[in-house]
């Protein structure tokens, strides 16, 4: 497999910008021009598609409901968000007179801070990890848990019942979907043996039979924790069918109603950098990370091949959010409770099983058995169906 | 200079009489449990403190006693702001001084 | 080790334990326990106990802290009755704090430098939490799993009375 020329071009750009330094200044400074540097790039890449996207996604939104997005602005609409841009920042930032002052101005800069923190331990190509830490897995859920704290001050410090609701249902689904969200993430962590993202992406870079990707997602395990990883990630993003928080027709906007303009703008970034933070780990831990599917298509560089993907799961939150509606709170917590998290467990079992009765065909049926018995009792026993008798009509004689 | 160890003991005996404080002297009834969680969150910061600039044994022994100790501290702020909760339906106030009946 | 991180954690943690203790409103006093812990956990990364540091911001910034604020919610009164605040316990505090100062400043042995260590990594800590420290473990397990039970008890409304 050979690296090509281009594999490489941001390491050697970012050393050659940095070789001026090098000698002259001690190695902290250095250090820290270097994490800056990072920080910088990182930003620029992730606010980019945070702008590309919202307007892909209105624009596939649109096309998925027989309709054009926007189109009016620049070639095919795609200046779109500049426009968008413009009017936030031009708004007029409304604070209610009761709010407490502090604590409304600083939760949405918490709640975009803690979603731009969680993408710094992703690696995007060979050797492209802006910062490499030892537990990067666990960083990542720990400043997704902190997250709830900035959404409970966005909705207390507007003094708002509605915001306050909000807050507590968001609060709530988010708690609930963080246990399935870790459990699944569990099997991958105790296969590799690592909780660094790097020996994660590193431990998927075989190839059985010289040609078929060593990747997580395919396996029994990998699979169904992948499935439960990408749910509980469209719970923690408050993304459609799993948006009441934000259900405009329940509680208005939920925790986010009184902000106006660039406060507003800030949720909004916050919520599209948690999408991408998810689907980031995702990509890192079943479909391989910056790995290319087949050996030969090794020529293209190992980022591309990372925001390809990132880009088809991106397409994926789109699409669920253009198909399925509105799930009911009660509904949302039964299924992480009764259903999400006895399916996470059977990962754990599964992969365990797997891992033991070594590598050969018959590891695979029997992890997709233990999966496949636990699924069924479970539909069996959550089985809602018989619960509505036939319905009775009753007509005045 | 860098930090010896006289440092950290400093700072976590301040964090420590600070909690200390706060169980002492407020009369609400989370803030004195606010007040236990920064005590052990002092006592923590001295087992990594030690542990740190200690003799180095094989085990981490320092760093697994915080890992059980922030289980359990976890587990008592659960249980003890449930008993708040259950308190308040009672008696209608979290004002510790109000708690001097005993029937119930 | 760095002096200069080291003073500004230490400032930026005592100044929210202050704030913390003190402050006559609950919510920011509730928020300003979350922070910290954060800064307690980079005192811990400081020390090179990274995973230490994260367990913590996990548990108590993720855990413990929304737990509290919700707590303050359920226990609100339309009007605040203003608590008030005993003196006594600083004098007690100040007496506590001068004790542990002179004891510390006494000790000679403790006014050592940081020997140079290899890094404490996950492995490791995986391993002993595994083979010498198992039995804690499922104790801790037990206890979690007992507070769980219990704090919903104690909080479960009886329908039976109504």
């Amino acid at each position: 497999m050979s690296v090509g020329a281009f594999d490489q071009i941001f390491i050697h750009l970012k050393q050659w910008l940095l070789s001026p330094l090098a000698g002259r200044v001690p190695g902290w400074l250095l250090q820290i021009v270097s994490s800056l540097l990072n920080i910088a790039v990182l930003l620029g890449v992730f606010l980019t598609l945070f702008a590309l996207m919202s307007v892909l996604e209105r624009k596939i939104l649109g096309r998925m409901q027989n309709r054009y997005g926007p189109n009016r602005v620049g070639p095919f609409g795609l200046f779109q968000p500049v426009a968008d841009g413009i009017k936030m920042l031009i708004k007029e930032d409304i604070v209610p007179v009761s709010a407490d002052k502090v604590v409304h101005f600083l939760a949405p800069i918490l709640v975009a801070a803690t979603a731009i923190l969680a993408l710094g331990i992703i690696p995007y190509g060979r050797n492209m990890t802006p910062f490499v830490i030892d537990g990067g897995i666990l960083f990542f859920f720990a400043v997704g848990s902190t997250t709830e704290l900035a959404v409970f001050m966005a909705g207390w410090g507007s003094n708002n019942k509605f915001s306050m609701l909000g807050a507590m249902r968001a609060i709530a689904q988010m708690i609930s979907y963080e246990l399935p969200l870790i459990i699944a993430v569990l099997p991958v962590v105790m296969i590799v043996g690592s909780l660094n993202p790097d020996r994660i992406v590193l431990a998927q870079k075989y190839y059985y039979f010289g040609f078929l990707p060593h990747w997580f997602v395919l396996t029994p395990w990998g699979a169904t924790a992948f499935i439960l990883f990408f749910v509980s990630g469209l719970v923690e993003s408050n993304r459609t069918p799993f948006d009441v928080p934000e259900g405009e027709s329940e509680i208005v906007a939920g925790h986010m109603t009184e902000y106006s303009g660039f406060k507003y703008a800030t949720f909004f970034m916050a919520e599209y950098l948690g999408m991408f933070a998810v689907s980031g780990l995702a990509v890192t831990m079943f479909l391989g990370g910056w790995h290319p599917p087949f050996p030969f298509l090794a020529f293209i560089p190992s980022y591309v091949w990372f925001f390809a993907k990132l880009s088809v799961l991106l397409f994926t939150f789109i699409w669920v959010r253009g198909t399925l509606p509105r799930i009911r709170v009660d509904q949302m917590m039964n299924f992480a409770w009764k259903f999400m998290l006895p399916m996470a467990f059977t990962c754990v079992i599964s992969s365990a099983v797997w891992y033991y009765t070594g590598h050969r065909l018959l590891a695979w049926f029997w992890s997709f058995a233990v999966i496949a018995v636990v699924y069924i009792v479970l539909s069996l026993f959550l089985d809602t169906r018989r619960k509505f008798t036939p319905r009775t009509y009753r007509f005045a004689e | 200079m860098t930090p010896t160890l006289q440092f950290f003991l400093i700072v976590s005996a301040a964090l420590f009489c600070i909690g200390l404080l706060a169980a002492l002297s407020r009369r609400h009834a989370i803030f004195i449990l606010i007040g236990i969680e920064m005590m052990l969150a002092a006592a923590n910061l001295n087992f990594i403190a030690f542990w740190r600039f200690g003799a180095r044994s094989p085990a981490p022994i320092g760093v697994m006693v915080v890992i059980f100790s922030i289980a359990i501290a976890a587990a008592e702020a659960a249980v003890g702001l449930a008993m708040v909760i259950a308190i308040y339906r009672h008696f209608r106030t979290t004002n510790v001084d109000q708690f001097n009946r005993l029937k119930g | 080790m760095n002096t200069v991180a080291f003073a500004i954690i230490a400032i930026f943690t005592l100044t929210f334990a202050l704030a913390a203790a003190t402050n006559p409103r609950l919510m920011h006093a509730a928020l300003s326990f979350a922070a910290m812990f954060v800064g307690i956990a980079g005192f811990f990364f400081l020390l090179g106990a990274e995973f230490v540091g994260l367990v913590q911001i996990f548990v108590y910034v993720g855990a413990v802290a929304v737990l509290i604020v919700f707590t303050i919610l359920l226990t609100r009164r339309e009007t605040q009755p203003h608590h008030g605040f005993k003196w006594g316990g600083v004098i007690v505090a100040g007496a506590v704090f001068a004790g542990l100062l002179w004891a510390i400043i006494k000790t000679s042995a403790v006014s050592i430098a940081a020997p140079l260590v290899k890094a404490l990594t996950v492995k490791q800590i995986g391993e002993v939490l595994m083979t010498q420290y198992v039995w804690p473990l499922l104790c801790v397990g037990v206890l979690l799993t007992a507070a769980l039970i219990g704090a919903l008890v104690l909080v479960m409304e009886d329908r039976s009375e109504r």
